[in-house]
This record gives C-alpha cells, sequence and structure tokens, in this order.
C-alpha cells in the first residue's frame, strides 16, 4: 500500500503546484496512478465520467481505450503513449498523457467530437462527390436505354444498397426492368403493379418521394427482390428517376436486414443519384426514339442494296459528302421487271444540293419515278411528266439523272439509255475499249420542256455500263492534291475492269476515287455498274429459285 | 474407318476444293467456285474450316499472285466479288444453327478507309457459326456510323478489321472511341503487326492473329472496359507530343511537291516523262510519305522500313529496280532535316534498299505490317 500512498502523494505534490486553478480549469482532466485508480479529477472531466470518485478505479468509469491507453503508459513509461482516442458516450475524444515522477498519469482530455463529426461528413461528401462524377461519365457514355439501366443498378449497388432495381414506365402491358444483385445485371419484363410497393406509383408519376421509414420491406412483391439477395430485406427506398419533363422511371434500394438502415441523408443522396441516372437514361430513350424516327424515314431515303436481276447484275456504291451524313444528293435505284422478259429500269441521278434537304428530293423524285413506272417505254415522255412533277412542287431545285431500261436477250443485254442533263453512261467492252453512250438530253425541274434523246446499247458477256454522279469525275485530289480525277482517269481506270462482276467494277471505281481524294473534302458519290455476266450466276441458284445446290 | 483417316479424308476434301477453287477464280467462272465449296461440303467438310482453309486460302494466294505480278487489278477484284457470292451462298445453303446457349453479341466491321473486306466477312460468317448473333457492317466503316450503331445495338464485344498500317490512326480512334461506350475492342488483320504490336500500343482489349484464334477468344468473352473514361491519342502515344507526325501529314502535299522537283532536277531522265509517268512517280513518293507519317504514329521504325522492303519486293517482280526509291528517299532527308524521328526512320529506310541483293523472293501480297 505504500506505493499507492506514496503515489498519491506525488501526485498532491503536483497539483499543489498549480493549486485549485487546475480543479477550474476549462479542459478536463483527472490524474490516475499505477494501479489504476482515480487520484484526482476536475470539475469538468467529472462531468464526463460522474461516477469517477478519487479511490474507484479507471477500469470502472472510463471506456476500455482509455484504461489501455493507461495500462500502455505505466507499462512502457514516458513516450510510450502520448495520445489515445476514442468515443465515451456521445463523445469523441482525446486523451493526452502526462507522466508523473511516481508513476501517476495526468489524462488530458479534449472534446473532438464536433471535429470528428466534420471529418466523417467531409470524407462523406468526398466520396459522394467522387461518385457521382464516376457515375455520371459512367451513365453518359451510352446512349443505349438497356446499357444505360444496366449501369445505373450496378452504380447503385456498387455505392449505395447491396440491391438495386430500376422499374421504366410500362411498355404495353409490361415494365422493363434491370436489377442487380452482387454485380451480376438481369433484365426482366414484368407485369407488375406499381401499388404494390409503397411509393412506387407516386415515383413513375413523378411525385415526391415517400421517406423510406414508412416502406415495410414485409411488404414487397417477389419481383421486387432479385434472385440471389441473402436474407431478409432491413430497409427499402423508393426514388423517382426525374426525365425531361415526363418520369423516367423509379429505382428501388434494398439493404439487408443486418445492414444499417438507410439515414435521411442517404436518402437524399439517392436522390441526387437518381436524378443523374434519370436524366442519363431519358436522353438514351430520346436518342432511341429519334434514331427509330430516323432510320423509319431514311429507309426510303438510302441507296438499295442490289443484286442480279433477270440474268442482269446490278451493283451500287454510293459515299455521302460527310461521314457523319447517311443520305445526299446521290441517288440511284432499280425497279425489276415483272418478268424475265420484262425490261428493269435503272436510274442514278443528282438533286442540286448536298445533305437531307437534297435527300428529301431525291425521295420525292424515286417515288414519283417508281409511279411512272408503266410508262418507262418511252424515256422522253416519263422524263417530261417527272419534269411536270418536279415544276410544280415547292422544291426549288433541279436534277439531273440517267434512265436505263434493261433486258437480257439471250447472249446479250439490250440498254435503252437515256441522260437527263447527266454524265454521259461509259460502256466498258470485253476487249477494254470504254466509250461514251450516245444520248443527251437536258435536265429536268428547270425547264418547262426538256427533250431528250435515247441510246440503245447491247451489253455481251463481261461487259458494263457505268452509270456515276459528277462526284466522281469532279473529285479534287491526287498525289499532289489538287488536281480532278477527271474523265480521262475514270475511263482508264473502266478499261482494266472489262469482264469483272458489277461488284468488282463498283468496288474498283469507289476504291480509286477515295484513294484520289484522301482527306480532301469532297461531293457525293455514286455509282452503278450493269453488267452482262460472263458465266451463269451464283444468286441464279441462291435458294429463291430451285436449283442444284438448294435442295 | 480411324479419327487419323477422318482427318486425312478431311485434309484431302479441303485440299482438293482449294484447287477447284482456284482453278474457277483463275476461270473467272462463278459456278464452278460454287461447286468446289458445295462439293466439299457435301463431303462432310465443316463450314469453319471451308471458310478458312479453302475460301480465304485462295484469296491469301490471289494476293500473292498479284504481287508477284501475275494477277491484274481486276483479277484481283474479280476474285474478290467471286469469294463474296461463294460466302453468301455458303451461308444460305448451312445457316447456323440457331445457338442454344446464346454466345454474345458482336459486331464486326472494318475501320474507315479500309476497303478490304473480306476478312471481316469471314470472322463475321465464323462467328455466326459459333452461334454468336453477329451485325457485319462491311467495308470502310466511317467511326460516327459504327458509334451510331453501337449505340443503337449495345453488342458485348466490337471486332475491328484493318490490313492497312496507314490506318492505324483511324483505327485508333475507333478503338478509343468504342472503348468510351464501355464496349471491349478485338481487333485483328495485318495493320497491327504480325505480333499484335500495334494493337497493344493502340489500347485494344484483345488481338488476334487470324479468325480461329478471334473466335476462341470471343468464346471466353472480354471484359467491359470502364465507361465515360475517354483517352486522348497522346495518352497512348506520348511521343506524339514532338508534332513530327502532325507535321509530316499536314505538310504532305508540299513534301511530295518539292521531292517532285528535286527528283526531276537530280534525274534528267525524268524530265521526258509524260504526264501519266509524273503521277505514279508522284503516287510513290507519296505513299512513301504516307507510311513515313503512320511509323512516326506508332513510332515504330519497322512499319516504314517493311513497307519499302515491300515495295522493293513489287517493284522488281514488275522488273524495276529498287533503287530507284532511293533518290526520293535522299530528298526528304533533306526536307526533313529539323525532325529527327523522320531522319532515323528515313536513314533506316535507304539501309534496308541498300542492303537488298538481286532479286530472288516471291513478294508477300498487301502491304507489310
Amino acid at each position: 500500500m505504500t506505493s499507492v500512498e506514496g503515489s498519491s502523494r506525488s501526485a498532491r505534490g503536483l497539483l499543489s503546484s498549480v493549486g485549485a486553478s487546475w480543479m477550474r480549469a476549462p479542459y478536463p482532466a483527472l490524474v490516475v496512478d499505477a494501479l489504476g485508480s482515480v487520484v484526482e479529477i476536475n470539475a469538468r472531466a467529472a462531468d464526463l465520467f460522474p461516477a469517477a470518485v478519487p479511490g474507484t478505479a479507471l477500469a470502472e468509469v472510463a471506456p476500455d481505450w482509455l484504461v489501455d491507453g493507461h495500462r500502455r503508459a505505466v507499462r512502457g513509461g514516458s513516450g510510450a503513449v502520448d495520445t489515445v482516442r476514442g468515443r465515451h458516450g456521445p463523445w469523441t475524444l482525446a486523451a493526452h498523457a502526462t507522466l508523473g515522477a511516481g508513476g501517476e498519469v495526468v489524462w488530458w482530455l479534449v472534446d473532438e467530437t464536433d471535429r470528428s463529426l466534420a471529418e466523417a461528413a467531409l470524407r462523406t461528401e468526398q466520396e459522394r462527390t467522387a461518385f457521382l462524377a464516376d457515375a455520371s461519365s459512367r451513365l453518359l457514355a451510352s446512349l443505349n436505354v438497356e446499357r444505360c439501366m444496366e449501369l445505373a443498378v450496378e452504380l447503385a449497388t456498387a455505392y449505395l444498397a447491396d440491391a438495386a432495381v430500376l422499374v421504366t414506365p410500362a411498355a404495353g402491358k409490361r415494365h422493363p426492368l434491370a436489377s442487380c444483385v452482387g454485380g451480376a445485371v438481369v433484365h426482366r419484363s414484368v407485369r407488375l403493379d406499381p401499388a404494390t410497393v409503397p411509393g412506387l406509383a407516386e415515383a413513375l408519376r413523378g411525385f415526391p418521394p415517400v421517406p423510406s421509414r414508412w416502406i415495410d420491406p414485409a411488404v414487397l412483391p417477389e419481383w421486387a427482390v432479385p434472385d440471389g439477395f441473402a436474407g431478409p430485406v432491413g430497409s427499402v427506398v423508393v426514388t423517382p428517376l426525374p426525365g425531361h419533363g415526363v418520369p423516367a422511371g423509379a429505382l428501388i434500394l434494398l439493404r439487408r436486414s443486418d445492414h444499417a438502415a438507410f439515414d435521411a441523408s442517404e436518402e437524399v443522396f439517392a436522390r441526387v443519384f437518381a436524378a443523374r441516372a434519370g436524366a442519363a437514361l431519358s436522353a438514351a430513350r430520346l436518342y432511341r426514339e429519334q434514331s427509330g424516327i430516323t432510320a423509319a424515314l431514311m429507309a426510303e431515303l438510302l441507296p438499295p442494296s442490289l443484286r442480279q436481276v433477270h440474268g442482269v447484275e446490278f451493283a451500287g456504291g454510293y459515299r455521302t459528302s460527310t461521314d457523319t451524313e447517311r443520305v445526299g444528293g446521290d441517288f440511284y435505284d432499280v425497279h425489276p421487271g415483272a418478268g424475265p422478259g420484262d425490261e428493269t429500269l435503272a436510274v442514278l441521278g443528282d438533286v442540286c444540293g448536298k445533305g437531307l434537304e437534297a435527300a428529301v428530293l431525291t425521295g420525292k423524285i424515286r417515288s414519283t419515278l417508281q409511279a411512272l413506272l408503266p410508262l418507262a417505254d418511252d424515256h422522253q415522255h416519263l422524263l417530261s411528266l417527272l419534269n411536270g412533277a418536279l415544276l410544280s412542287s415547292r422544291h426549288t431545285r433541279f436534277a439531273t439523272l440517267v434512265l436505263a431500261s434493261v433486258r437480257r436477250r439471250s447472249g446479250a443485254t439490250r440498254l435503252r439509255l437515256t441522260s437527263a442533263g447527266h454524265p454521259l453512261p461509259l460502256i466498258v467492252r470485253a476487249d477494254g475499249t470504254v466509250r461514251e453512250a450516245a444520248t443527251s438530253g437536258t435536265l429536268i425541274g428547270a425547264l418547262p420542256e426538256v427533250r431528250a434523246h435515247t441510246a440503245e446499247v447491247d451489253l455481251g458477256p463481261g461487259e458494263t455500263c457505268l452509270l456515276f454522279t459528277d462526284g466522281v469525275t469532279e473529285a479534287r485530289g491526287g498525289p499532289l492534291g489538287d488536281a480532278m480525277f477527271g474523265d480521262a482517269r475514270l475511263q482508264a481506270a473502266l478499261a482494266e475492269c472489262a469482264g469483272m462482276p458489277a461488284e468488282a467494277v463498283v468496288e474498283r471505281i469507289q476504291m480509286l476515287v477515295a484513294a484520289w481524294i484522301g482527306d480532301n473534302r469532297h461531293d457525293d458519290i455514286a455509282v452503278m455498274a450493269i453488267t452482262t455476266p460472263r458465266t451463269t450466276h451464283l444468286a441464279a441458284v441462291d435458294g429463291r429459285t430451285p436449283g442444284r445446290y438448294t435442295a | 474407318m480411324t479419327d487419323t483417316t477422318a482427318v486425312e479424308n478431311d485434309g484431302a476434301v479441303l485440299t482438293h476444293a482449294r484447287a477447284a477453287l482456284w482453278q474457277a477464280v483463275c476461270d473467272r467462272d462463278e459456278y464452278a467456285a460454287g461447286q468446289a465449296v458445295f462439293t466439299a461440303l457435301d463431303a462432310g467438310a465443316a463450314v469453319e474450316d471451308v471458310l478458312l482453309d479453302v475460301v480465304a486460302g485462295v484469296q491469301h494466294k490471289v494476293g500473292r499472285e498479284w504481287a508477284a505480278d501475275r494477277f491484274t487489278v481486276a483479277q484481283e477484284h474479280a476474285a474478290t466479288a467471286i469469294h463474296d457470292r461463294v460466302i453468301a451462298a455458303m451461308a444460305h445453303r448451312a445457316p447456323p444453327a440457331p445457338p442454344r446457349e446464346p454466345a454474345g453479341t458482336v459486331t464486326v466491321a472494318c475501320v474507315d478507309g479500309e476497303w478490304h473486306a473480306l476478312p471481316a466477312r469471314l470472322l463475321a460468317e465464323v462467328l455466326r457459326h459459333r452461334g454468336h448473333r453477329v451485325d457485319f457492317l462491311g467495308a470502310q466503316v466511317p467511326t460516327p456510323h459504327l458509334i451510331a450503331h453501337l449505340h443503337r445495338t449495345a453488342p458485348d464485344v466490337v471486332a475491328l478489321s484493318s490490313s492497312l498500317p496507314v490506318r492505324l490512326p483511324d483505327a485508333h480512334s475507333a478503338i478509343t472511341a468504342v472503348q468510351a461506350l464501355g464496349i471491349p475492342v478485338l481487333v485483328g488483320g495485318a495493320a497491327f503487326g504480325d505480333d499484335g504490336r500495334h494493337a497493344r500500343l493502340l489500347g485494344a482489349d484483345a488481338w488476334a492473329p487470324d479468325a480461329r484464334a478471334a473466335a476462341d477468344l470471343l468464346a471466353r468473352g472480354l471484359p467491359r472496359p470502364v465507361p465515360g473514361a475517354i483517352r486522348q491519342r497522346v495518352d497512348d502515344l506520348p511521343h506524339l507530343i514532338d508534332q513530327e507526325y502532325s507535321l509530316v501529314l499536314r505538310g504532305k502535299r508540299q513534301l511530295v511537291r518539292d521531292t517532285l522537283a528535286g527528283l526531276e532536277e537530280r534525274l534528267p531522265a525524268m524530265r521526258a516523262y509524260t504526264e501519266a509517268q509524273r503521277e505514279r512517280t508522284a503516287e510513290d513518293v507519296a505513299h512513301i510519305v504516307d507510311f513515313l507519317s503512320c511509323a512516326l504514329y506508332a513510332d515504330d521504325s519497322r512499319l516504314f522500313t517493311g513497307f519499302l522492303d515491300w515495295t522493293g519486293d513489287i517493284l522488281e517482280a514488275r522488273r524495276v529496280p529498287a533503287r530507284v526509291l532511293d533518290p526520293g528517299l535522299a530528298l526528304l532527308q533533306d526536307l526533313l532535316k529539323d525532325f529527327p524521328r523522320s531522319l532515323d526512320f528515313l536513314t533506316r529506310g535507304r539501309a534496308v534498299l541498300a542492303a537488298r541483293t538481286a532479286p530472288a523472293r516471291v513478294p508477300e501480297p498487301g502491304a507489310p505490317a
């Protein structure tokens, strides 16, 4: 017991030097001897540890971390313990030790509750900001609706919840869903009643969210808890995905019962995340709608894919003036004759102008021509009618085009060619000679009267008639960068194309022109080859007709 | 029949089909070409083997024949057209069985400016037969079109094909743009190097030396890159900061003109050239500058020296000595004296030409990687 007394004496000696002011110090402090008994305690410390009076064991009145720190301080001597930290009731405390000569320790306590709360809040904010920045860039990366839904539930489970279910507004009678648990995403389409999940019907209509504590996890329907969710649901958040004017859907977040329930700030944060997911999802949906509309409208404007018709090969190639557009002012079409003995009408033309506006006029010309097909026997008459239709339309543009009526006769193909102000078709003979077809005519859509002269040409096996727009001959480029491709180069290139299939001719010309242009600007380019095959065509036995290889 | 004889029989069937298809292509006889492959299929050959060992094999031979000046460009195009139709007819006759377990969706495309669609088409057919859902977008797909397609369809993987090293910068933009959508990119074709080094350089997720290896890789699946992580060119290729690539590419027109003018001064014979001959020469110089700039882009001298060596083979097959390229390279050295990397590549290129011996080899088809 002497040692206790001794230590007590020396502690009192220590305290006597600071006097009674120590007891009124604005910071809590207490003196504990080497065996762990409280020797002295000031007024502020007594507020923290009401049960601690001199003589009680520290272990009975103080939290474990302080008791442990004391033990280490006593055992290790000076320098063993600097500061220990821990929680005590509602407070977060830092305890600084000062060692007395007799082995007693003066513990100076500092209340760090506010600071640690602020630090935790800052950390959470930093994490959330980083998460939102990352989430935004991921969500905005894809304009695909399904991918966007996938990313939203993946991100939600990575940061906010144990599982997430994204419900989008009904498509027909079913709601498309994406759910994620443990990183695995599942897409489903479910017939569901939103009223079965508290707050879901509201969220899908864009109403403010129902607080999480109002939602009883026990009432969740089966579809709202993804397969693979381990254990009972502890807490639920249902938050709307705000879209552009109309709600983009709702996000259901689930936490297991053994995890902390969603608190108010997490609910708010879930709404912030949902706002970003909703914006991304709406953009993706808008893109899908727009690209669907574009595709539907564009279907009539895109150049058709060509193939062999009644024993004659047709091939076409198209390139718009800019890579971002799909249609322009050049066009071509092939209207197959009713039977093998009937003429097929091919047309290739060029509307003045570029881009979508010009493309719309090509669509009008193409559908007018289709309506005039029964009159294709007389090119001059057909062009007059087309001219009239163009003159009476609100468009002020004009067009040039070539008509080719094509009929296969036993050995050769008979063509009737008429140019309406268009670059003349080139005929490639089997021996490699290239000549312009002797046709002429005025452009259409500009003058009240059109006149045209039709040329008749026979194509033997392996011979080709090439229709093209001035985008080919007027292409600027070449090795020195500023020369026109021109008629001479086109004819020289075609001379090498004798005996080639139609697709090969088109590909060859397109390649040469593309190489010539390089990175230069260029006009729309359209090319069509009409070729009499050298041998029996494989397409003749491709399954549409009975044959050797379709059994 | 033992397995060994079955394999030998398969081998014999394929060898026979290859010979028959080759003959049909030489005769430009589409019907006989169809017969060649369908006979093999009737004899039990697997679709994948016919596509890769027969059609691709013959196409490769066509390229070799062109390089050796035994096939004209027209014949080469005609052969490609015949192969295209044969593949279409095969797909019609032996449509792939509907997949039991969906093997993932793949979009197959050629990079912008790449006209050789056949390797990509063969891969698309092989993948279809292995149970993938495949969108084949064809030759020279502008990157904006590719990206628009991917937004609509969101496939699991994009497979990009490129045979020409000069398209590497375009391939690079396409790769990074696709990856930014969170879709992994598999690349293939001679442009990426025989060991795939340029695929790694450009940050592709995977590279395959041929269609079978590509299909094997895709069967295992590729992990998705982080969406939204947009890389700039210079992130992958820090050497571009020296601006040599940009300056050589931007100054290409002037470089070609100046080189041509210098050649006329140095080589009196050139003054008698016809306009067409001058244009051919200008095209040759333009090609040299193209390959120089793509070597600068990838910072790989082998792209440039390999091109010169291959051009030497092509020239000598046409009885033109490879040394005709040297004066042009010497002039470019003068014009690019402030560009250290270019100078280094040009010096190495001249050394490769100087080291060439008498023409004894048959050139390989296609530009070298």
